[in-house]
């Protein structure tokens, strides 16, 4: 799988042809730095290292720093690994990976943190239906219901749905169409929303 | 939000007039039939604009075979090929909503901008005799 990390700009719109109107997210992708390659003789697994955005020296730490600079790297603040990254026997270490890797009308997976929603009702956080708004109910609009059933078992099943904290978790979403890359500014258009914040950092994985 | 600019500036168009709620305006938009395009024009009062950027659009009244019809057009479309503008009204709202309940020519009829004092009589876009039931039915796009 060969993938990137970028971070989210932001969302717009392009026109097609004919006129209709396509949702899209701009991502800035890249450049990564392979900043570490994995055998499965050496670590027990495949997998390539990347770094992504660059960061002054005295807002990383110590140790950070002189891993990089032994590997005659540039200081940077995000390390992804990604296994099993395809042509990996062709990188070595320091290779630069740009937006390039994509091309128009490929399929992507991007994994991001999803915004952080606080604490929230059952509703909100899985879509349960609430309650009825006549039939002489009161207070019952977005209650959860039953949540089991009663001497037996006696208990409440683990992994009830309840209420808590709603968001800031890891979410990929599958099967995003690249609408566009633009090399230039390391930037690329795929169709659709992505999990996270604008300016968030996300992983963009090329899907087969 | 530069980035996006980027992206999006690009796709904007450079030749519109200027245009303002409560002028006349014809837009020739471009209607794919089968594999033969044709230019179709579509002329009327612009009730509002809205948004901003790439996704401002603007909604325009007409009344047509007496039945009042509405549409929406994105500015920055590629199907439309052109926007003419007509005539320049005067207005009081940006929003000319109170158009859907007038009936017979006060429905199609704004003062002009350029002057005030010469009332420049109007001749309506489409000479129709009125039935005091005229329906009031607005096609949404």
């Amino acid at each position: 799988m060969k993938g990137l990390i970028g971070r989210k700009i932001g969302m717009t719109s392009v026109f097609t042809d004919d006129g209709s109107s396509v949702p899209c997210t701009l991502i800035e992708a890249g450049p990564c730095y392979v900043t570490a390659l994995k055998t499965k003789d050496n670590d027990g697994y495949a997998s390539v290292q990347l770094g992504f955005a660059e960061r002054s020296e005295k807002r990383l730490a110590e140790a950070q720093v002189k891993n990089f600079k032994k590997k005659k790297l540039p200081l940077l603040r995000f390390l992804k690994e990604i296994r099993d990254f395809e042509d990996s026997d062709q990188l070595k270490l320091g290779d630069v990976l740009k937006v390039d890797l994509f091309n128009e009308g490929d399929s992507v997976k991007v994994t991001g943190i999803s915004k952080g929603k606080g604490f929230q009702g059952v509703v909100k956080r899985h879509g349960f239906g609430g309650g009825s708004v006549t039939h002489g109910q009161s207070d019952r609009l977005r209650a959860p219901g039953s949540i089991g059933a009663s001497s037996y078992p006696s208990r409440v099943f683990k992994g009830q749905r309840m209420a808590g904290r709603t968001g800031g978790k890891k979410k990929s979403v599958r099967n995003l169409k690249v609408i566009k890359v633009i090399p230039d500014s390391n930037l690329m258009l795929v169709k659709g929303a992505v999990p996270g914040a604008n300016s968030g950092i996300v992983e963009i994985y090329k899907l087969k | 939000m530069n980035k996006i600019n980027l992206v999006s500036s690009a796709q904007m168009k450079k030749d519109i007039p200027k245009f303002f709620p409560g002028d006349t305006v014809k837009i020739h938009v471009k209607v794919v039939e089968g594999d033969k395009e044709r230019i179709q024009q579509y002329q009327g009062i612009v009730m509002g604009i809205k948004g901003a950027g790439l996704s401002k659009t603007f909604r325009v009244r007409k009344i047509s075979n007496g039945v009042g019809v509405e549409r929406i057009f994105p500015m920055n479309s590629p199907t439309i090929a052109k926007i003419e503008k007509i005539k320049d009204g005067k207005v009081r709202r940006a929003k000319l909503y109170y158009l859907r309940s007038l009936k017979g020519k006060s429905a199609t009829k704004i003062r002009e901008r350029i002057s005030e004092d010469i009332v420049i009589p109007e001749k309506p876009v489409e000479t129709e005799i009125e039935s005091p039931s005229e329906p009031q039915e607005e096609t949404k796009e």
